[in-house]
Order: C-alpha cells, then sequence, then structure tokens
C-alpha cells in the first residue's frame, strides 16, 4: 500500500500534499493540547510499532504480498491525531531511510494511511464499542475496526493508483504513469486487504487490545476515550 | 520509563522476528506488492515501461534500499534476514527518536517533567 515514486502525476501527489499540511498542522496542535506527560513514549513506540508491523510482509500464496499497519490500535490508544503524527513518522522513515514508499508520494502514502486509517478505524470503533461496551465487546470492536481502517485506506490508495491512466495517457495510448485503471485497481486491491491483509490487521488489533485491558498498561485504552469526551 | 517496558521488549521481540516477513513470501512464491513493481516488472506485465515511472526512477536512492544493505539484494537469504534485523533496529532508533522528539517538542517538554 506504500505508492512508489512515478506511480502518481503530479497533480495527484502535489493535491495529496496540500491536503495533508493542514491536517498535519491540526495534528500538531490537537496533539499539543490532549496529549499528557504520560503519553509521551506512547508516540514515540507507536511510530516504532506500526513501523515493525509494516515489516512483517504476509504473502498471497503465488501472487502478491502485504501487511499490516497497526494503525487503527494506535489510533485507540493514543487518539487518531496522535496516531496521524506517529504513522507520518513511520512513513517517512520507510520512505527516506529504505525506499519503501515514493518521496513524492509522502503525501499520499500519509493521507491514506497516516490519516483515513486511523479516523474511520477510531469512528468505527467508537460506534461499535458503544454497542457492545463489555471487554470482549470491545476487544472484538477493536478488531472490526481495524479491519474497516485497513480496508478504507487500501480503498483511497487503489483510487489513487486508478485514476492515474485518466489523468495522464499519452497520444500513443501508453500509460504515463500507474498504468491499471479503476476497474483493475479497486478490485485487486481491496479484494485481498478485504480477505487476508485486513483480516490479519483485525486479528492484531484485537489482540493487542483483549491483552492490553487485562494488563497493567490498561490506562492506554483510556485515554484517547478521555480525549473523545473532553 | 518502567511502565513502558513491556512495550519496548514487545518491540524488541518484533525486531527479532521480522525475518518471517522475509521467508513467508518466498515461501508461498509471493511477489511485490500490488502497485509497488520495480521497472522490470512493469515492462513485463504490460509490454513497456512508462515514461513518468521511468522518469521517476532516479529521484531519490535510499541508504537501505528495500531493507537490504546496498549491493546485497541478491545475498543469500540468511544474509537479507541479518540486513532486515538490523534495518528493524534502525527504523525503532529512528521512529522511536522521532517521535519522543516531537511528543517533546509538542507538549513543551512535560514529558522529561512528567515522568
Amino acid at each position: 500500500m506504500h505508492i512508489p515514486d512515478g506511480y502518481l502525476g503530479p497533480p495527484t501527489y502535489l493535491a495529496a500534499y496540500a491536503a495533508c499540511a493542514p491536517l498535519w498542522a491540526i495534528a500538531a496542535r490537537r496533539v499539543r493540547q490532549m496529549l499528557s506527560a504520560r503519553q509521551v513514549p506512547l508516540l514515540a513506540i507507536a511510530a516504532a510499532f506500526s513501523f515493525l508491523v509494516m515489516m512483517f510482509n504476509i504473502p498471497l500464496p503465488g501472487g502478491t504480498t502485504g501487511h499490516a499497519v497497526g494503525g487503527v490500535l494506535i489510533a485507540i490508544a493514543i487518539g487518531p491525531w496522535g496516531a496521524m503524527l506517529s504513522l507520518t513518522i513511520a512513513l517517512v522513515i520507510q520512505a527516506l531511510l529504505f525506499g519503501d514508499g515514493g518521496i513524492t508520494a509522502i503525501g499520499a502514502n500519509c493521507l491514506n494511511i497516516a490519516f483515513l486509517m486511523p479516523f474511520t478505524g477510531y469512528c468505527a470503533y467508537g460506534l461499535l464499542s458503544r454497542l457492545f461496551p463489555s471487554n470482549k465487546g470491545k476487544a472484538l470492536a477493536a478488531g472490526i475496526a481495524g479491519w474497516v481502517g485497513l480496508n478504507c485506506a487500501a480503498f483511497t490508495t487503489a483510487l489513487m493508483f486508478g485514476i492515474q491512466p485518466l489523468l495522464h495517457t499519452g497520444p500513443d495510448g501508453r500509460a504515463l504513469y500507474a498504468p491499471y485503471p479503476v476497474s483493475v485497481a479497486v478490485p485487486a486491491i481491496l479484494l485481498e486487504h478485504v480477505f487476508l491483509f485486513g483480516v490479519v490487521e483485525a486479528l492484531i488489533t484485537g489482540l493487542v487490545v483483549h491483552y492490553l485491558q487485562r494488563s497493567r498498561s490498561a490506562w492506554v485504552l483510556h485515554t484517547a476515550a478521555g480525549e473523545a469526551a473532553r | 520509563m518502567k511502565e513502558f517496558r513491556i512495550f519496548w521488549i514487545s518491540l524488541l521481540v518484533m525486531a527479532l522476528a521480522s525475518p518471517i516477513g522475509l521467508y513467508l513470501p518466498r515461501l508461498m512464491k509471493a511477489g511485490a506488492a500490488w502497485g509497488e513493481w520495480g521497472l522490470d516488472e512493469i515492462k513485463q506485465m504490460i509490454g513497456y515501461a512508462p515514461a513518468g515511472m521511468e522518469k521517476a526512477a532516479d529521484i531519490w536512492k535510499a541508504p537501505i534500499p528495500d531493507y537490504a544493505l546496498p549491493g546485497q539484494e541478491d545475498a543469500p537469504l540468511s544474509r537479507l534476514s541479518l540486513s532486515y534485523i538490523l534495518s528493524a533496529f534502525v527504523g525503532i532508533a529512528t521512529c522511536g527518536g522521532g517521535g519522543y522528539l516531537l511528543a517533546r517538542w509538542l507538549t513543551g517538554g512535560r514529558g522529561k517533567r512528567g515522568t
């Protein structure tokens, strides 16, 4: 799901940067207001955690690979704006040091993975955990929310790929950037995330929340709820 | 920092286990992620390399491309695993360090006084 350099034309990646800029500014302000002293190390841990989760490539036998992100889990723990900042750090490091995701596409990747994923997942978790307020219910809600968040990000990533042939096709009919249209990109990316990578994301999110609930670190799970109430 | 010890230990374990993410795809004969193909792969798939994509190939040279030390991309899997674990630790240090500095800066050093 990390869009590399050369797959998006300048209009798309510049628009994505432009969309991200105010979101980063709001995230910084919200984190400044909301992050308690106790949570400061959590933002660092969250960034490192998502970096590591994304290293665990999951194969689709004989096909492509993908991975979970941990973005919704982080949003549940430190709030969606904090999640946006930690995921942005991981994505920037991946692009700069490891060539995983393009430099030009950092805005696009952050919009999908660092913004849409934690926010859609966080909303889903808010709704579902109200429906199932028991501890088990909340862990289940977190799992489903993880699945929702990853698939939302996968969908917008696929859209970005898919609109490229519409925007940039040479006079000879050859694509200048990502060559596959929406009708190919969206099913291809969404199917593998709906049935495989999203399920792994759900398991990770649900199981870690389940574990945290009964651990000494259970306070981690209550901070974001407190933020919503404020 | 004590209350975060379990988290840091978890990250350490994840880093040491990270080569699973390298071996599993090879075992199952899975290729690149959808939309993350190299130029050669694209050429094989659609018969040509898109012009814009070709131009973008040299925009950035990452120091540790694809989590392998430069020049070792085709090294044996055991060597690649070591690079992978090393990359994981570089990731923990840079992401953790970056996240900590950013959070400290945003909270105006509250993090230091608070703990």
